[in-house]
């Protein structure tokens, strides 16, 4: 059991068990696991002396968190201002479309993709704007939407070759 | 204390920079980089190291030849990524392009033609930003060292004349003298309110110490605002060295940078310039031999809108969910940890050393009198040139979008002044300005009086093909997401407004639709607790006030005018001028078009989900809506 929080208590160690520093140390802890998972969260808050439900609270406050499990790949369609009336609602329908997400849905059921519309990359110049993972593609189309999506799953069939 | 005076820096950085011949500078803000300007940057070396020319990547001594260095975001993103090779000005440069450079400009001083910039509209190319009507037409005060110095080298900065206002500060005035001297600026805050610095300043000097924080509000969410990113990227020690002397006027011995996760390299660069600066000692303990400490912690936020009001920082600093409180207390009284805060914006905080170094009366004298100074606002949407743009207060919209930005384009990106039709303005807290709007003055106090605001200073161009209650139903759309949920007017009354707002736009909204929105509006900004509810509803009753016909044609015709609510449009091919090529058959995604080939197609309105490939894809314009 002690085993399975080590990495988490290097990182409540490195900020000094502090409760105040409780955003940074879940971005950290995120980073690990690419989401929070419960039993992490209850351990934060019993090692920093604070109720689980302020723990639950940061993390459901800010949209950086992940209370599930996120996809392999992050897609991310901007939808701010500048994106939105150059067509970024376009984007995220084609996205959608190609990954077969439904209504609210997010990852695609094989756990391979997430599709996260977020408010402003601050790439206005370049809008619309999708970024897949770290790459930024500028001045996106629906047609290059799929194209780009296509490539991350070829370069996934070869490495699973 | 500083191991080397910053007298000595400057003397020695200027000593090693005079055996530089040449300098190649490659923008590396966020927008170039995306558009590969860091590739760009290695293919520089590489041609470099080809040729056998001499090159450096820092100004050390010994440096001769050419210095290749990055620059931060030089505004003009668009025509990204951005190379300068001495004053030679290049657009769109491409890896392929550095061969064809280093042999004509680097090696012999010719021009490379084809990637000057060319005017959209004239065709006319110029060869230095001194030419481009984009940069000579503005006025930059705060932006002049961004994409001119390296921002990860503080050395250049300081060469540049950098932290010797900071020095001045600590040792030549009196906490006081500062104070003063920035309210006899009359330097109002750039993030949105407008409150004068130099009053803010004083109002937490005069609190009991000892412990006072400043805090630097990087979390600029605004969508379609990036100055403050720019800023951090392009210059982080101006940033820096607006601390300290905010530091030194109220007396406070730490502060916080509180940058939004948006922006990953913003938080590099300033990290890696407040470290620069603690290990040449200009930040630290015992500043200039001063005695005072003063110590920056840089913390990344966690994605939430709300965080840029002042309390709700606070609380995030704090490690609590980022709600708002009630004011008072203000932060100067009792800000992070219950302590007196002053909490300034990036924008606001790099302008400071600027106000010292040219002195208040000075800068008080550029623009109108109540709002002084320059402004930097993000252009961007239906404009020729989107980017950065610093101009002084009081310039008119119509200078900004027709000059500065190279006018509203159409759809298609060509150039059509004529096709204006709004500009938003200060995000989803602002509100929109229209034709009758191009000469207001932008300054604090006219956008008040025809009911928009400065805001941050995000400046969204529109052209004819907008709809402007569908933009209103997605800064809602914006605003509920981000409500905080604390109090109700702003919880509820955001997603009731929405609610109605969609019912608008999809077809099934009446006259009593509209009266509820008006009133549902005006309870939500009387009731809000914090500026996010206060402001939420200015998109929807600005375009009610400007755009009342759109509206009503969506409730009474149920129609978009401008096409653009896809429940209200109907894709349709014109037979005259369809040629039967089976291009839009091939795009459609969903079966819905069908057709022999040389004979006029058709769309199935039972199967189509109104995407627009088919629009697009057709080359003879006859798919319309």
């Amino acid at each position: 059991m002690t085993e399975k929080f080590a990495p988490t208590d290097k990182i409540l160690e490195e900020h000094g068990y502090d409760a105040t520093k409780l955003i940074p140390i879940l971005q950290q802890v995120q980073e690990i696991y690419r989401y929070l998972p419960e039993d992490v969260m209850r351990h934060i808050a019993d090692k920093l002396n604070i109720s689980p439900a302020k723990v639950f609270g940061v993390a459901t406050f800010f949209a950086h968190f992940a209370i599930t499990p996120k996809g392999k790949h992050i897609i991310k369609v901007c939808n701010g201002t500048a994106c939105h009336v150059k067509g970024s609602a376009n984007l995220i329908n084609a996205v959608k479309t190609k990954l077969k997400l439904t209504g609210n849905q997010e990852t695609t059921a094989d756990g391979m993709f997430t599709l996260e519309c977020v408010s402003c990359l601050g790439a206005c110049g370049l809008a619309p704007v999708m970024v897949i993972d770290e790459t930024v593609h500028g001045q996106c189309t629906p047609e290059l939407v799929s194209k780009y999506i296509d490539e991350v799953i070829a370069a996934e069939a070869k490495n699973a070759k | 204390m500083p191991n080397k005076s910053i007298e000595q820096i400057k003397k020695d950085y200027n000593e090693a920079y005079k055996n530089v011949t040449g300098r190649v500078t490659i923008c590396g803000g966020t927008g170039c980089m995306a558009g590969g300007s860091m590739k760009v940057y290695d293919a520089f070396e590489a041609e470099f190291k080809k040729h056998n020319i001499g090159y450096c990547l820092n100004i050390t001594k010994g440096c001769h030849e050419n210095y290749l260095s990055i620059s931060g975001c030089r505004g003009f993103c668009a025509a990204g990524p951005l190379v300068s090779v001495n004053d030679v000005f290049y657009t769109h440069v491409k890896p392929e392009d550095v061969p064809e450079i280093v042999e004509k400009t680097v090696m012999k001083g010719e021009v490379v033609d084809r990637l000057l910039y060319a005017d959209p509209a004239t065709k006319v190319h110029y060869k230095t930003t001194a030419e481009i009507p984009f940069y000579s037409k503005q006025e930059r005060i705060l932006l002049a060292d961004c994409g001119r110095i390296n921002p990860e080298d503080i050395n250049e900065y300081i060469a540049h004349g950098g932290y010797a206002q900071a020095k001045r500060a600590y040792l030549e005035m009196t906490d006081e003298q500062v104070c003063q001297e920035m309210i006899k600026s009359g330097l109002r805050g750039r993030g949105g309110g407008g409150f004068p610095t130099g009053k803010k300043w004083d109002f937490t000097r005069i609190e009991k110490g000892p412990k006072k924080y400043v805090i630097c509000n990087a979390d600029e969410g605004a969508p379609g605002a990036f100055m403050d990113r720019s800023v951090m990227e392009g210059n982080p020690n101006a940033v820096i060295e607006g601390m300290m002397i905010a530091a030194r006027a109220i007396g406070a011995d730490e502060g916080y940078v509180y940058v939004r996760m948006e922006y990953p390299l913003a938080v590099v660069r300033m990290r890696k310039a407040i470290k620069q600066a603690e290990e040449l000692g200009v930040l630290g303990e015992n500043i200039f031999g001063s005695g005072k400490n003063f110590k920056i912690n840089v913390m990344e936020g966690a994605g939430a809108f709300v965080c840029g009001e002042e309390t709700a920082l606070i609380a995030s600093v704090e490690g609590k969910r980022g709600m708002p409180k009630v004011k008072p207390p203000f932060p100067s009284q009792s800000g992070l940890f219950g302590k007196p805060t002053v909490i300034n914006n990036v924008e606001t905080l790099a302008t400071v050393a600027k106000v010292l170094e040219m002195g208040a009366e000075k800068f008080a004298a550029i623009g109108p009198k109540t709002s002084p100074g320059t402004k930097t606002f993000a252009v961007t949407g239906h404009v020729a040139n989107t980017g950065l743009v610093e101009v002084p207060m009081g310039t008119t919209l119509r200078q900004v979008i027709d000059e500065v930005a190279g006018g509203t384009t159409n759809n298609d990106g060509t150039v059509n002044k004529a096709a204006f039709k709004a500009a938003q303005i200060g995000g989803p807290s602002g509100g929109c300005l229209t034709k009758e709007h191009l000469d207001v003055p932008l300054d604090f106090d006219s956008l008040k009086s025809v009911g928009a605001m400065i805001g941050s200073g995000g400046l969204v161009v529109m052209n004819e093909h907008t709809c402007m209650v569908n933009v209103a139903r997605f800064f809602l759309e914006f605003t509920k997401r981000e409500s905080c949920g604390k109090c109700v007017p702003c919880r509820e009354g955001t997603d009731q407004m929405l609610a109605l707002l969609t019912d608008i736009t999809e077809g099934r909204g009446t006259m009593k639709t509209l009266e509820t929105l008006e009133e549902l509006a005006k309870s939500v900004q009387k009731a809000s607790l914090c500026a996010l509810g206060k402001t939420a509803p200015n998109p929807v009753l600005s375009t009610l006030k400007y755009f009342r016909d759109e509206y009503l044609a969506h409730v009474q015709k149920k129609e978009c005018p401008a096409g653009v609510c896809k429940a209200l449009s109907k894709y349709r091919i014109d037979a005259a001028k369809c040629k039967g090529c089976g291009m839009c058959k091939k795009a459609c995604p969903v079966q819905a078009i069908s057709g022999e080939v040389g004979k006029p197609h058709q769309i199935d309105p039972k199967k189509c989900i109104k995407c627009g490939a088919c629009a697009r894809t057709c080359k003879f314009g006859a798919v319309t809506r």
